[in-house]
């Protein structure tokens, strides 16, 4: 404040030069601007993320700094047949719950963006899941989801098509299809809107022209919505990845990674030997190990970006 | 020709080209999908709301009462939640933790995203792209350094371990959004402003700030929610239960050994969530022109 309020006045002292220089310099003024945020983003985020690659490379324990032991919690997590478990959960898990979010996702956009009457409620409440804190409506799936009083085990009982209880979250199988799908429930409102963005912004001309030269209604999804819609798909499918890949919250909440391992993801392991375990130079490199795939999908993402921009000419 | 046209019949103009269609297909195509999509997206919710009103012999009996609905309401649970438990002082450690980093992150985001949006100043393009880069670190890959870090700090269980961290994924975020906003602020109005002899700090507070006020307001709930629903910061840095969050306090406090008290359980699921879902619905349109313009750009 005090540094540009000082440009109005006639400069006169060495002082007040600088001031003015400053102030009149875009990189000097650009540098002071940037520096709230660039000094918390290189302390909490840019150091812990240099700390955590440090700390796979040592054995630290809570409360015991640790020393540099090179490449053993890797050899060690090689061997590990937990770790590779998790790696298979969670790449099924992204897998999955993201072609499951992309395409209901993609249907709710389409019906969303058919003339409706109270359209702009319905937009509001399909976002409510994905407004919601993801640990709380996650206790709700816990009680849904729940052994002996699950209401969907009930209602599929009393409809009569099944004779007994179904046990989602004790058995391997099931728990995974409960984990996914509760994850799926909670995209979906993410997915459907920002697809419907999207859509809003294809000109209806297209669509009249296509109609027209006697495109049927599939063509015109395919030929004229499905190309105009492909960046920003590129788009929300890699954030929806990189959020699903990272999930924690919805698998602790659940399973705590269990019935034996069978939903254990790379972040909830990492946790659970990290910070329940104590094993910090483990944990980290736990999730040192999910950096390979993040890069993935931000290249993913970067070419998609790429693509928009040829497809835009260029510009923007 | 068209255009007489088109203002003649603007019935037809407005449905754009659903008039080809019948009646029972837009009822099997649109409706009926529509209908399951909200049933299932809300049914949770639901879930939790009966839930959290039902007796305890209710809730267990199926046999004799229809779980769907409650014969006898009762606000035992969320009297057992506010009086005998700590989840009055959860609600406020949120509250207090949300608004502060909200504000933190505000702050720092508006002069970032003026700077690099407006100042231009050299580099600006690649520290863009480095916010962009670090709203992609995910958490889950930065709680284990930063609890060390915290831990040697001695913000171990203090809520400035949240309001500090928290940040970390709110500043890009808002950064981001705000750049776009910042963007659509046509550049003549701050030429005009320079003209005049307006300084850099001036066309911030009295030109640019103003006319983003709706930009800025759904930053502010984006960063509030997002805080409010943060959860593996809360959960790896707070230990004690005066200090804990709604989220980690109604998961670890909560839920005693084997007995589960499904009721307080979903009426505290249920009362955490009532002030994102007030908060959001008051801004609802904000909120889905923002985000939508968040993704365009």
């Amino acid at each position: 404040m005090a540094v540009t309020s000082a440009a109005a006045q006639p400069p006169r002292s060495t002082l007040s030069r600088i001031l003015t220089f400053v102030s009149e310099s875009h990189n000097a003024l650009g540098f002071g601007f940037m520096l709230p945020a660039a000094a918390l983003l290189l302390v909490f985020l840019t150091y812990p993320l240099g700390l955590g690659v440090w700390l796979g490379f040592t054995d630290a324990r809570i409360g015991r700094p640790g020393i540099f032991i090179g490449i053993e919690n890797y050899e060690y997590l090689w061997d590990d047949a937990v770790f590779w478990l998790s790696v298979f959960n969670t790449l099924l898990y992204t897998i999955s719950a993201s072609i499951l979010k992309f395409a209901l996702g993609l249907w709710l956009a389409l019906i969303l963006n058919q003339n409706l009457p109270f359209k702009s409620f319905f937009r509001a409440i399909v976002l409510l899941p994905w407004v919601v804190p993801t640990v709380l409506s996650a206790i709700a799936f816990w009680w849904i989801y729940d052994s002996q009083f699950s209401i969907l085990s009930w209602a599929l009982m009393e409809m009569g098509l099944i004779d007994h209880r179904i046990n989602f979250l004790g058995d391997p199988e099931n728990a995974r299809a409960s984990v996914i799908a509760a994850n799926v429930w909670r995209g979906i409102p993410f997915v459907a809107i920002t697809l419907l963005a999207g859509l809003q912004t294809i000109p209806q001309s297209l669509y009249e022209a296509a109609t027209l030269d006697g495109a049927s209604r599939w063509q015109l999804f395919r030929y004229v919505t499905l190309p105009l819609l492909t960046p920003i798909i590129a788009i929300t499918m890699t954030f929806s990845v990189l959020f699903t890949f990272t999930d924690f919250q919805l698998i602790y909440v659940l399973t705590r990674g269990g019935p034996v391992n069978a939903t254990h993801l790379m972040a909830t392991l990492s946790f659970q030997r990290g910070i329940s375990g104590g094993q910090l130079g483990e944990g980290a490199a736990i999730a040192v190990a999910m950096i390979p795939f993040l890069l993935a999908a931000i290249l993913f993402s970067y070419f998609g970006l790429q693509r928009r921009k040829w497809q835009q000419g260029g510009g923007d | 020709m068209t255009a007489i046209e088109t203002s003649k019949r603007p019935e037809l103009d407005e449905g754009g080209m659903g008039y080809l269609q019948s009646v029972p297909r837009r009822v099997v195509t649109v409706y009926l999908p529509l209908l399951i999509f909200v049933i299932v997206l809300l049914f949770p919710f639901y879930w939790m709301t009966i839930t959290a009103v039902k007796p305890n012999l209710e809730m267990t009996d199926y046999a004799n009462f229809n779980p769907f609905w409650v014969v006898h309401p009762t606000l035992e649970h969320i009297r057992y939640l506010l009086f005998e438990t700590s989840y009055p002082g959860w609600l406020l450690n949120t509250i207090i933790i949300s608004t502060a980093a909200t504000f933190l992150s505000l702050l720092a985001a508006v002069f970032a995203a003026y700077a690099i949006e407006r100042l231009r100043f050299s580099g600006a393009r690649q520290v863009g792209l480095a916010v962009f880069l670090a709203y992609l670190v995910p958490p889950s890959i930065l709680f284990i350094p930063l609890s060390v870090m915290v831990f040697n700090l001695g913000l171990y269980d203090t809520p400035f371990a949240l309001i500090l961290t928290y940040p970390t994924f709110l500043i890009p975020f808002c950064t981001w959004l705000l750049m776009g906003y910042f963007r659509s602020i046509p550049f003549e109005l701050e030429e005009c402003a320079l003209i005049d002899g307006a300084s850099r700090w001036q066309i911030l507070t009295k030109i640019v700030l103003p006319l983003s006020v709706p930009g800025l307001i759904s930053a502010g709930i984006f960063a509030f929610t997002l805080s409010w629903n943060e959860f593996i910061y809360a959960l790896t840095f707070i230990q004690s239960s005066e200090n804990k969050t709604v989220p980690v306090g109604v998961l670890t406090e909560l839920v005693r050994s084997d007995v589960y008290e499904w009721g307080a359980l979903m009426a505290g699921a249920l009362i955490g969530s009532l002030p994102v879902v007030v908060l959001y619905s008051f801004f609802v349109e904000h909120y889905v022109s923002s985000m939508t313009g968040a993704v365009k750009e």
